[in-house]
């Protein structure tokens, strides 16, 4: 099996600690991964602007990177599912790109987590994974309950899932949205992180550092005590810092 | 006049933080009634997908399938009009109002006369069209246009229904018991009632196989109307068609529940021949609709039962509101329905959403709604002469991604440049992201750096 890791430019540049943590977390798990060191970013800011030809360039360097890998795992569900709809070649023998808690659960079939998180922990369900890639059901399709990632966290020592009020409503990062829209975004924004204020949440954690780079900016700007932090620092056994 | 974009248009909405937010709990409350009710029904999934496989049917047989309906609609005694635009439809609706002598009309609550601006037309006309919907009556009175499309009065508070109410129907100032302005609502429409001559109704679905139509309203004023007066003009968009009766079944259990969590709509009235000595009349209207259904990217949007529920499950248009949008239609299916009409006028709807995805999993039709709205950005900042610093932003990121080399670099000079910048500049009224949110702290160095040093030696 053949892993490469693609790390989103966001993440390789603002939180090289969310990398590092995947990065432990699947060698933990018995996995040989390989980083290619040309990798910048999957092309997802140009296309969610409309501007899909002009991320060309990194669809092609994406394929020189990843097209002899067997798997693509990648810490961001959005960054996941813009490769898979957009980028790889829909082929048979085309890499398959996972986002990391899917990999862990689908691929891996972990259900061995060995870390310990005594806290509240709120988890925010981004939009991508969620409906994109369907890392869990949303709450308007009538299927069936499951839900990938809160399956991992599940398995963390002493840690505490906290129920909020709108479990999966969008932050309102959107991208460039959150710029171009920024009043409806800083409002959704804010009504996520008083969800959780609300339900007593001590570390908001997701599968997408983007949702919680736009919420951390909130939290920080409000002086929140509510700590943020990468899915996969958690289930890596990193502590609150 | 360059119109208002969505962004500017919501944030003036959202000045308003407590009316937004009363908004955003209003609708949130709609979105939950409709959760609970579709949870009911366990075959939910496959309902959805047999409303869907049937519209797919009938938008690629949509010809054949007006025929057989205008064919059996004729040998019921209907008389059915064709229109191509809005002007087509309306100019039908006077010539029949006046063939017929009609003095006054009754309207129930149709978005397709809305579309076409049939009240202004006719006001200009000197006719006064009353809308019998309670909601539509309030905006009528307050001469505002629908905000959405199920509940068009969702944006108003029962305070300025009172204003309102007392202003035009003289209830007392500053009353705003529900029990007692909807009574003197139905008192005041009584009355038109009696007095109407002609009744237009929108349809909510024209069966192919019959050449009947089923008009579905919770207030049973299209009943009302269509009983007392001796003309009934129904207006019906020519993608509402569904083939068969069997196939009410699946669309009425969706729309009433996916609409306001009710398991049935309280009146779902079917006309299929004119009572005697009265007169049926209906008006098929493409107005745009078979252009779009020649853009194979978007087409399916003329699956649209009109339910409403991507709205109310909206987080954007929870928090903007309907007029934000400024078309007839607002919301998700808005934004993926007018740029059809109008690239330039409407190009920045497609840009009002996060690509959440919500919208197309609420939708009892499903309509791949974000999917679209992701197509219409890529055909709009074709098409049109979008912000070209934005252009410029995107192309030279594209070409930065494209090169390894330039992308580490670019990426190191951003980091240093954030941590020697003072705060004072970062955070200046032109970096939008920070006027209400902090950036992220500045690591020392990247992933790739680290891996680097500690992996690859
Ligand atoms: S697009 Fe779907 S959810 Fe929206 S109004 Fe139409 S049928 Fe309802």
């Amino acid at each position: 099996m053949r892993v490469g890791l693609f790390i989103p430019c966001y993440v390789d540049q603002f939180y090289p600690g969310v990398a590092k943590a995947t990065l432990e977390l699947l060698e933990k798990h018995g996995v040989e991964v390989d980083y290619p060191l040309s990798q910048t970013c999957c092309g997802q800011p140009m296309a969610n602007s409309g501007y899909e030809r002009y991320g060309k360039a990194s669809s092609e360097l994406f394929m020189k990177n990843f097209g002899g890998f067997d798997y693509i795992v990648a810490p961001s569900g959005s960054c996941t599912l813009h490769v898979k709809d957009h980028v790889l070649p829909k082929e048979e023998n085309a890499p398959k790109i996972y986002e990391l808690c899917e990999f862990l659960t689908d691929v891996l079939r972990v259900n061995n987590i060995a870390s310990t998180f005594p806290h509240k922990v709120g988890f925010h369900s981004s939009c991508h994974g969620l409906r994109g890639l369907r890392l869990a059901k949303c709450s308007e399709r009538m299927d069936p309950e499951f839900n990938k990632p809160l399956s991992l966290l599940k398995q963390v020592k002493d840690i505490e899932m906290i129920e909020l009020d709108r479990k999966d409503e969008c932050c309102g990062f959107g991208g460039t949205f959150a710029v171009a829209e920024e009043a409806v975004s800083i409002t959704m924004g804010n009504d996520r992180l008083a969800d959780h204020t609300k339900n007593g949440v001590e570390v908001l954690t997701g599968a997408d550092m983007s949702c919680l780079m736009h919420l951390q900016g909130l939290i920080k700007r409000q002086n929140s005590p509510i700590k943020v932090m990468h899915i996969a620092e958690i289930l890596n056994g990193n502590p609150v810092e | 006049m360059k119109t208002q974009s969505h962004a500017q248009a919501a944030a003036e909405f959202i000045k308003d933080d407590a009316r937004t937010h009363w908004h955003d709990e209003t609708l949130w409350h709609v979105r939950q009634k409709r959760d609970l009710s579709a949870q009911g029904i366990p075959e939910w999934e496959t309902l959805r997908d047999t409303a869907s496989a049937t519209k797919d049917y009938v938008l690629s047989h949509l010809g054949e399938l007006l025929e057989q309906f205008e064919t059996n609609a004729l040998a019921n005694g209907i008389e059915v009009l064709w229109a191509k635009d809005a002007q087509e439809h309306n100019e039908h609706v006077y010539r029949i109002l006046q063939e017929n002598k009609v003095s006054n009309i009754v309207k129930s609550k149709s978005i397709l006369t809305e579309e076409c601006g049939l009240n202004h037309y006719l006001e200009d006309k000197g006719y006064d069209v009353v809308d019998t919907d309670l909601g539509e009556r309030i905006i009528q009175f307050a001469k505002q246009a629908p905000s959405h499309i199920v509940l068009p009065a969702i944006h108003l508070k029962k305070q300025d229904i009172g204003e309102i109410f007392h202003e035009h129907i003289g209830t007392e100032k500053g009353a705003s018991d529900p029990k007692y302005l909807t009574e003197a609502a139905r008192q005041h429409l009584r009355k038109k009632f009696v007095e109407a001559n002609a009744a237009i109704t929108g349809v909510n679905f024209g069966i192919a196989e019959t050449g009947g139509f089923v008009v579905c309203t919770n207030e049973g004023n299209a009943d009302m109307g269509t009983h007392l007066a001796d003309i009934h003009i129904a207006c019906m968009g020519i993608e509402k068609l569904i083939p068969r009766a069997t196939d009410l079944g699946v669309f009425l259990r969706l729309l009433a529940r996916s609409a306001t969590g009710q398991s049935i709509t309280n009146y779902s009235s079917h006309f299929h021949k004119p009572a005697p000595g009265k007169k049926l009349y209906i008006i098929l209207v493409d107005n745009g609709r078979t252009e779009q259904l020649g853009r194979e990217d978007f087409k399916n949007s003329l699956k649209c039962i009109r339910c409403g529920a991507c709205m109310n499950t909206c987080p954007i248009y929870r928090r903007s509101g309907g007029y934000s949008y400024n078309s007839t239609v607002p919301g998700p299916i808005g934004s993926i329905l007018s740029p059809g009409k109008d690239l330039k006028k409407y190009s920045t709807l497609p840009f009002a959403s996060t690509l959440c995805g919500s919208c197309s999993d609420v939708c009892p039709v499903k309509i791949n709604i974000h999917e679209q709205l992701y197509k219409w950005r890529q055909v709009i900042t074709e098409n049109t002469d979008v912000d070209a610093s934005k252009k410029l932003a995107m192309k030279v990121a594209g070409y930065t991604f494209g090169k390894p080399v330039l992308y580490d670099l670019a990426g190191k000079m951003a980091r240093t440049a954030l941590k020697i910048t003072p705060d004072s500049l970062v955070y200046s009224s032109l970096n939008v992201w920070g006027k209400h949110r902090d950036l992220p702290d500045v690591p020392k160095e990247s992933f790739k750096e680290w891996y680097q040093k500690n992996r690859k030696s």
